[in-house]
């Protein structure tokens, strides 16, 4: 028996739950038959979250004097902040206020109404016995720190930096290569405008470089991530440059004087060469280049020093004693932008990517067409010095494929488009593209699409079975054959062509676990990074202080990730704003008067938030540093430790209500003791 | 059992805040389908379940225990789970004693993805427990539930300091 006045709601959510539970035989159940719980009023209504539904809550409160209520509706995680903010509305402590899933956890995912109806009954007996038991509490607050850090300085983190800078408040960006800019850095041309990569993201990486607001960390990774939301604490590792920024002013003669010649694997994907001791290109942010020590002649046999000695600057910025750099930052707010990989081509063995010399990744024809790339923008084939006269683009290549990844990766059409467009433009080459389904959806985007079709590019809907060099017929000596169905006519196509260029997939970065791990936030199945919500808030993540953007968190093109990584920043400079922020007062204490000193809790704790005081022979837990995980209380054998909003006793009276009916609701569960006979 | 065709278990099942009950929440927006039969209670963490809670949920009736948690290495607070699970495979050597079936109480990690795991994993476990049968707790415990019945009296022996 309880004093308490509950109040019982229970959400048809249109006919989300209605269809499935019988919510008036609900409604009607919990006030006649849950009196003796304390129920004193029991609701149902079309949409509890309605405006109209929160205010016969708040009415009721008012008028009949609840003290507690359950609402049984959606999940708590969609609509728990509504009814608590009801609840204190109408004066009622906000965590007087209990949720029960019953759209979730039973219309949902049931088929059997009065099974459903009986589970629905069997729950909401749950939140009543526990809400009986709940205590009024005080959200916890929490300061944050104004200063936020950006991880990955593609174009997402660039703006999303650049955003928050501008606003006054300051930022560490932090980026894995020796230069920001990502890989919109190697791209040459932009879809649909055409307008060039460079000229409209170099601008952005000086303005980040300059920014006062901004301390750029390059070549440095994040090691470690303590605290939450407000006041996260960042290791950083600062890998060697070999180089001093302080004294060095890029003016790149070490570049030129270093005499070894490496293929560049990465900025120019394998099609041009650096030096070992480089920068990626010319407009590098920042200026200075790095030493890559596996290829370095004087840290791979002791000589060289050419760079050192041709150094101009006073003292010699050239430094190869130097070592990583560990430092520590304090942060409030972390934004990850971190990017993605491009599918590696050669997992598709039937398209001959490094088997066949003429069959290009898009990465690579990007930097063919970049006219700071290897070839200065000119279309060659792999010789290096042939023009083709006729290429084939193939969409799709790793997207859309259950053998290799199941989604889109939304750009291939657009970027195969663009590439159409430059073959034609710059050879005069026939161009076929192979496509499973033409998605040039956004502004603009079709328009390009239909430009491309009068500039003469073929067409032919279907995907490739091979790309193969055995030739068959005549005209396909020394040429690449494309196999393909041509599904608008039925048949099978040979196409001979001169150079393939294979759309690859975006796909997450290869250590996009480890790093989600890291920060706290979980990744999708596919590996992508996973938002709170995928469509009402597709950068916050479920780590309060953790924001996504860009194509850490799914392939997108790069208007898109701009307007995420300026997304990320408004949510960030909202927290700033408010200047502190409320937490879950979800913490655990210790009873002293009942602790009996044997210290089992105080290994539980992987946050540090309990400490023992030898005097008194007794624990004590920090609540600042508590984050509310309940395992000491669980650990406590004298039951000494209890948790807020999860105590025993609120638990196991949610059990004894769970418990009380059947299956099928018709009747009390009864256990027979055995006969002693 | 005689009655199997008849029996519907029953089985509570602990989640995690930040993994499983996320998993039933997406479970629930992709409309999967699973048996009545479970019925689950939220707690901040899986390193929050007190062993006696399983056993309190065994004597109150229930048929068999789910417990959930993030995978290993995908704590929210870091490493609890693993605190989880070696309590489970205590608390499983304990039920052995006991009498109870060690497949009536199993964890199952699932992550804030995984609804369509969690689904199969209740789904499977609902079938497991249905040929188990009923658990009659008060058949390998004292009639006030309190203690199990030992078969034979232990001789209690004074032992010389």
């Amino acid at each position: 028996m309880t004093d308490e006045k509950i109040g019982v709601y229970i959400c048809h959510c249109g006919t989300n739950i209605s269809d499935t539970v019988d919510v008036e035989n609900v409604a009607t159940w919990a006030g006649e038959d849950l009196e003796e719980k304390g129920v004193v009023v029991s609701r149902d209504y079309k949409f509890m979250c309605s405006s109209l539904g929160q205010e016969l809550i708040e009415a009721d409160i008012k008028e009949q004097g609840l003290t507690r209520v359950v609402v049984a509706a959606c999940s708590p995680h969609l609509h728990e902040a509504t009814f608590r903010t009801a609840c204190d509305r109408a004066g009622l402590n906000p965590y007087l206020c209990e949720m029960v899933s019953v759209r979730e956890q039973v219309s949902w995912v049931h088929t059997d109404k009065e099974i459903a109806t009986a589970k629905s009954k069997a729950l909401i007996l749950g939140g009543v016995e526990r809400v009986a038991l709940h205590e009024p509490l005080e959200p916890l607050k929490v300061p944050i720190n104004p200063t936020t850090m950006i991880v990955g300085a593609g174009i997402s983190g660039i703006q999303s930096a650049l955003e928050i800078a501008d606003s006054g408040f300051p930022v560490v960006l932090v980026e894995r290569d020796s230069s920001i800019g990502g890989h919109m850095a190697q791209f040459d041309k932009t879809f649909p405008t055409l307008d060039c990569s460079a000229c409209i993201l170099t601008p952005k990486m000086v303005q980040a470089g300059n920014h006062p607001n901004i301390t750029l960390l390059s070549w440095s990774e994040v090691e470690r991530v303590d605290g939450y939301v407000g006041n996260f604490t960042v290791t950083i590792r600062k890998k060697a440059r070999y180089v001093n920024e302080d004294v060095c002013t890029g003016c790149g003669i070490c570049i030129e004087k270093c005499p070894a010649k490496v293929i560049d694997t990465e900025f120019e994907a394998g099609l041009g060469y650096r030096k070992a001791i480089y920068r990626n290109f010319p407009q590098a942010v920042p200026k200075y280049p790095v030493i890559d020590v596996d290829n370095c002649i004087y840290f791979q046999r002791e000589k060289c020093k050419a760079c050192q000695i041709f150094c101009p600057t006073q003292p010699n910025s050239i430094e190869f004693d130097q070592e990583d750099e560990v430092i520590q930052v304090e942060v409030g707010n972390i934004v990850l932008a971190t990017g993605f990989d491009l599918f590696d081509a050669r997992r598709i063995p039937q398209y001959g990517y490094g088997r066949l010399a003429n069959v290009f990744t898009s990465l690579e024809f990007e930097r063919m067409c970049n006219a700071s790339g290897p070839t200065t923008g000119k279309v060659f084939m792999r010789d290096g010095v042939t023009t083709p006269k006729s290429v084939g683009i193939l969409h799709c290549v790793g997207s859309r494929d259950k053998h290799y990844n199941n989604y889109c990766s939304v750009i291939c059409c657009m970027q195969s488009l663009k590439f159409a467009h430059v073959v034609k433009e710059r050879t005069g080459a026939e161009v076929y593209n192979f496509y499973i389904d033409m998605r040039t959806a956004f502004k603009d985007y079709d328009e390009f699409y239909q430009r491309v079709l009068e500039e003469g590019v073929h067409f032919i809907r279907g995907r490739v079975a091979e790309v193969t060099d055995a030739a068959r017929l005549p005209g396909e000596e020394g040429k690449l054959i494309i196999q393909a169905e041509d599904t608008f006519i039925g048949k099978q196509r040979r196409i001979p062509v001169d150079m393939v260029i294979l759309s690859a997939a975006i796909e997450p970065r290869h250590d996009s676990n480890e790093v989600a791990h890291q920060f706290g936030i979980s990744c999708s199945t596919n590996g992508f990074f996973t938002e709170k919500h995928p469509k009402l808030d597709p950068v916050a993540t479920m780590t309060e202080g953790i924001y996504i953007a860009g194509c850490a968190q799914g392939p997108k093109d790069i208007p898109a990730s701009i307007t995420q990584g300026a997304a990320a920043s408004a949510r960030v400079l909202g927290k700033i704003q408010a200047g502190e922020l409320a937490l879950e007062p979800v913490r655990a204490s210790v009873n002293q008067d009942i602790c009996s000193g044997c210290r089992i809790c105080n290994n539980q704790c992987p946050f540090n938030a309990i400490l023992f005081h030898e005097d008194r022979m007794v624990s004590e837990i920090n609540p600042a540093l508590c984050q509310g995980c309940g395992t000491c209380v669980a650990a406590c054998p004298s039951n000494a430790i209890s948790g807020t909003q999860f105590s025993n006793e609120q638990l196991e009276a949610q059990l004894t209500g769970l418990l009380a009916l059947n299956i099928d609701g018709s009747s009390v569960r009864v256990l027979e003791p055995v006969a002693a006979d | 059992m005689a009655n199997n065709t008849e029996f519907e278990p029953l089985i509570i099942g602990f989640t995690c805040n930040w993994c499983s009950y996320r998993a039933a929440d997406l479970a629930g927006m992709s409309r999967i389908k699973y048996p009545p039969n479970v019925r689950l209670i939220r707690l901040m963490c899986s390193g929050r379940l007190d062993p006696s809670f399983v056993l309190k949920a065994l004597k109150g009736g229930a048929d068999a225990v789910l417990i959930t948690g993030c995978h290993p290495g995908e704590c929210h607070y870091l490493e609890q789970n693993y605190k989880t699970l070696k309590r489970y495979i205590l608390l499983k050597r304990m039920l052995e004693q006991f009498g109870v079936e060690p497949n009536r109480v199993k964890l199952v990690w699932a992550s804030a993805a995984e609804g369509v795991q969690l689904a199969d994993e209740i789904t499977k476990m609902v079938e497991e427990v249905r040929d188990l049968g009923p658990l009659n707790w008060p058949a390998v415990v004292s009639p006030n539930g309190d203690h199990p019945i030992a078969e034979t009296e232990p001789v209690v022996e004074e032992v010389q300091a």
